[in-house]
C-alpha cells in the first residue's frame, strides 16, 4: 500500500514512518525539515494548502493517508494554528476525495470530548465534543475533527478512520502528559485524584496500523491502559508529589505562561482534576486492539532514577 | 470553688469516652468478620487495586471501622427483609430523610453486612460533589458515583447494584410536618429499570426523619454556603456545626419483596408514571407500617 503521511517531521511522524514502512510505501508531507528518514521513505518538504501539495495527489497513486499533522502548539497565534490545522484539514480531504483515495486516517484526540465534573464516567465515540468549552486553545483541534466527521458521512465509499487517544505517553514524544511524568517535583492538585488513562506511543502507531486494514472505518477511541488513579501512577513513578489548591495552582499556571515560563497552558489543570475515562470497547472488538503493555512498562522511562523495581 | 474540678472531671470522662470509643471502632474495622466481607468484594478489582470507576476495597476498609459504630452502636440499625436483595442487577429504591445523608450509608451498610453474599451498592452523588476537593475522592474511593443515565445503564448491564432517592433533596430536606409523607418521585429510575429489566427493591427506612428534625428550611440561606437546604432543628443553627449533627435515633431499615416492570422505557410520561407511583405507594405502605409498629423513635 502507498501510504501519504503529513506531519512525518513530528517526533511521532517519524516513528509511523519507521513502522509503516515495514509493510508500505511511505509518502511524508511536511513543511519541516526531517533529517535521517530510510532512504525508501520520500519526504515532500511543502505545505498541504501550497499548490505543488496537489502534485504529491497527481503524481503519487496513494492509496490511504495517514493525517498525523494537526499541530498542538498553543503558542501558535489562533488564527495561524485556524489555518494550519482547519483550512489543511479541509484541503487534504478535498484531494482525498478528489484523487479517488479509499482510505484515510484521522489521529484525533480524546481531548476533544474534555475533562469535565459532569461528564458521565465512560465516554463513548458518541459523546459530544466539549473539549473547547473551558480550553479554547483545542478549538482547532475539536474542528478537525468535525470535519474529517462530516467527510465520513458525506463519502460513504472512502473508509474514513478517526482515532480518539487518551494520554499519549512514551520515550520519544514531548507532549504535556509526558512532560508532566518527567518532572522532578510532580504538582497535584489538593483533594482531587481523577482516573487516568494512558497509551504508549507504539501501542498508538500499532492501531494506526490496524486502522489501515481495509474494512475498518469510523470513530474509536484508544487507550493502553485500563484506568487508574492518577495517584497509583505517581506511586509508580516514585517521585515526590506537591499537591496544591487549584484556585492557586490555576492562577501560578496563568501567569507562568504569560511570561512563557512554562509550557502548561492552565486549562490543562483540568487532566489532573476531573475524571476523562475513554470507554475504548469499539477499539478492542474492531481493531483488536488488546493492551500489549502494562502500566508498569509504560512508566518505566519516566520513573525516578532511584526507585526499587516494582512489578 | 468546685467549677474548675468539675471542668477536669468533665475533661477526663470525655478523654476516656474518646479513647474507647476509637478502641472500639479500630476493633470493628480490624475484625477478621469484616475484613472478610470486604475482600469478598474484591474479585471485581482489577490488578491496580480499583475498579474501572474508583472504587477501592482497601480504601474502604480504612473508614468502614467507623461506618459500622455508627450502624451498630449509634443508630443500633434494625434491618427486615434482607434476604429478598436478589443477586445481579437491581436497583434498591428508597425514602430519603434526615437533612444528612446518613439513611444512604446504612441501607448500603445493612445489605453489605447483613446480606448473604454481602453487596455493595452504589449510590449517585450530586453534580456539585466532583468539583469539590477530598469529597470528590472520598466518594470515588468508596463506590459512588455521578448519578448520569449512561453511568446508571453502564452498571446495571454490568449486574451490579444501585441505591437510588427518587425523591432527591425534596426528600431529604423536608420539614417535621411531611415526616414519613413521601415527596414527588422522578421517573428517571423507572426508566432504567424497564430498559435494562432490573428488578426494583423498594425500601423504608423509619428512624431517619427524627435525626434532624427541620422546623422550617431557609434554601436562600443554604444558597450562601452553596448547599441546596438550610434547615432549622431544635439545635441548629443555635449549636453551629455540631447543631447539625444527627440525634441518636433507632433506625429500622426495611427491604420489600422485588418488583418487576415490562413494558417500554421510552413510553408517555403517564404510563411511566402510573408504574413509578406503584413502587411509591409499596414504599409508603411499609414506611406506615414501619412507623406504626415502632414504640419508641430512640430505642
Amino acid at each position: 500500500m502507498r501510504i501519504l503521511l503529513t506531519g512525518i517531521a513530528g517526533r511521532l511522524g517519524r516513528r509511523a514512518a519507521h513502522r509503516l514502512r515495514r509493510h508500505h510505501q511511505v509518502i511524508g508531507i511536511d513543511p519541516r525539515p526531517c533529517p535521517a528518514l530510510p532512504t525508501d521513505v520520500i519526504h515532500h518538504r511543502v505545505d498541504i494548502r501550497r499548490r505543488p501539495a496537489e502534485d504529491v495527489f497527481r503524481q503519487g497513486e496513494i492509496d490511504a493517508v495517514v493525517h498525523l499533522g494537526v499541530v498542538h502548539n498553543f503558542r501558535i497565534p489562533a488564527e495561524r494554528l485556524y489555518a494550519r490545522n482547519v483550512i489543511g484539514t479541509e484541503t487534504l480531504l478535498k484531494y482525498v476525495s478528489k484523487y479517488g483515495i479509499k482510505k484515510l486516517v484521522l489521529l484525533s484526540s480524546g481531548d476533544a470530548y474534555g475533562p469535565m465534573p459532569t461528564n458521565s464516567h465512560f465516554i463513548d465515540e458518541d459523546a459530544p465534543l466539549m473539549g473547547s468549552q473551558h480550553f479554547p486553545e483545542i478549538r482547532t483541534l475539536v474542528a478537525v475533527d468535525r470535519t474529517v466527521q462530516s467527510f465520513f458521512w458525506r463519502h460513504p465509499d472512502i473508509e474514513t478512520v478517526i482515532l480518539r487517544p487518551v494520554h499519549i505517553v512514551g520515550p520519544n514524544v514531548r507532549n504535556a502528559p509526558s512532560k508532566y511524568f518527567r518532572l522532578r517535583v510532580i504538582p497535584t492538585i489538593l483533594g482531587f485524584d481523577p482516573m487516568v488513562q494512558l497509551i504508549h506511543e507504539d501501542d498508538l502507531l500499532r492501531l494506526v496500523e490496524a486502522a489501515l486494514q481495509p474494512g475498518v472505518r469510523g470513530v474509536f477511541n484508544l487507550s493502553s491502559t485500563e484506568p487508574v488513579p492518577l495517584s497509583r501512577i505517581l506511586k509508580i513513578l516514585a517521585k515526590p508529589t506537591l499537591p496544591v489548591p487549584h484556585p492557586l495552582f490555576r492562577l501560578f499556571l496563568e501567569k507562568a505562561w504569560k511570561y512563557r515560563l512554562t509550557s502548561f497552558p492552565a486549562p490543562e489543570l483540568d487532566h489532573i482534576r476531573y475524571n476523562t475515562v475513554l470507554d475504548t470497547t469499539r477499539a478492542r472488538e474492531v481493531l483488536k486492539a488488546d493492551p500489549e503493555r502494562t502500566l508498569y512498562e509504560i512508566l518505566e522511562p519516566f520513573r525516578s532514577e532511584d526507585a526499587d523495581y516494582v512489578s | 470553688m468546685g467549677r474548675p474540678v468539675d471542668l477536669a472531671t468533665a475533661a477526663a470522662k470525655l478523654a476516656r469516652f474518646a479513647s474507647r470509643l476509637t478502641e472500639n471502632i479500630g476493633e470493628i474495622a480490624t475484625s477478621p468478620e469484616l475484613q472478610a466481607r470486604v475482600d469478598r468484594l474484591a474479585g471485581q478489582v482489577g490488578p491496580h487495586g480499583v475498579d474501572p470507576f474508583g472504587f477501592d476495597p482497601d480504601y474502604l476498609k480504612k473508614y468502614l471501622g467507623f461506618a459500622v459504630w455508627i450502624y451498630r452502636h449509634y443508630f443500633r440499625c434494625e434491618v427486615r427483609g434482607v434476604e429478598q436483595i436478589p443477586d445481579g442487577r437491581c436497583l434498591l429504591v428508597a425514602n430519603h430523610s434526615g437533612q444528612l445523608p446518613f439513611d444512604a450509608a446504612m441501607i448500603t451498610l445493612a445489605a453489605f453486612l447483613e446480606r448473604e453474599p454481602p453487596r455493595f451498592f452504589r449510590s449517585m452523588i450530586e453534580r456539585f460533589v466532583p468539583n469539590t476537593p477530598f469529597v470528590s475522592v472520598f466518594m470515588a474511593r468508596c463506590g459512588q458515583i455521578l448519578g448520569t443515565p449512561e453511568n446508571c445503564l453502564r452498571l446495571l448491564r454490568a449486574e451490579e447494584g444501585l441505591l437510588v432517592f427518587p425523591e432527591g433533596v425534596r426528600g431529604l430536606n423536608k420539614t417535621w410536618k411531611d415526616r414519613y409523607r413521601l415527596q414527588e418521585f422522578g421517573q428517571g429510575f423507572m426508566r432504567l429499570a424497564i430498559e435494562t429489566e432490573t428488578p426494583v427493591v423498594p425500601v423504608a427506612v423509619v428512624g431517619a426523619e427524627e435525626q434532624a428534625p427541620a422546623l422550617l428550611n431557609l434554601p436562600s440561606v443554604g444558597g450562601l454556603f452553596g448547599m441546596p437546604a438550610f434547615p432549622v432543628t431544635p439545635t441548629n443553627p443555635l449549636v453551629p456545626v455540631v447543631g447539625l449533627l444527627p440525634y441518636p435515633v433507632k433506625y429500622r431499615i426495611y427491604f420489600g419483596a422485588p418488583l418487576r416492570f415490562g413494558g417500554d422505557a421510552n413510553d408517555e410520561d403517564e404510563v411511566i408514571l402510573g408504574k413509578v407511583q406503584e413502587v411509591r405507594a409499596t414504599i409508603q405502605r411499609m414506611l406506615d407500617d414501619g412507623v406504626a409498629a415502632r414504640e419508641h423513635v430512640f430505642w
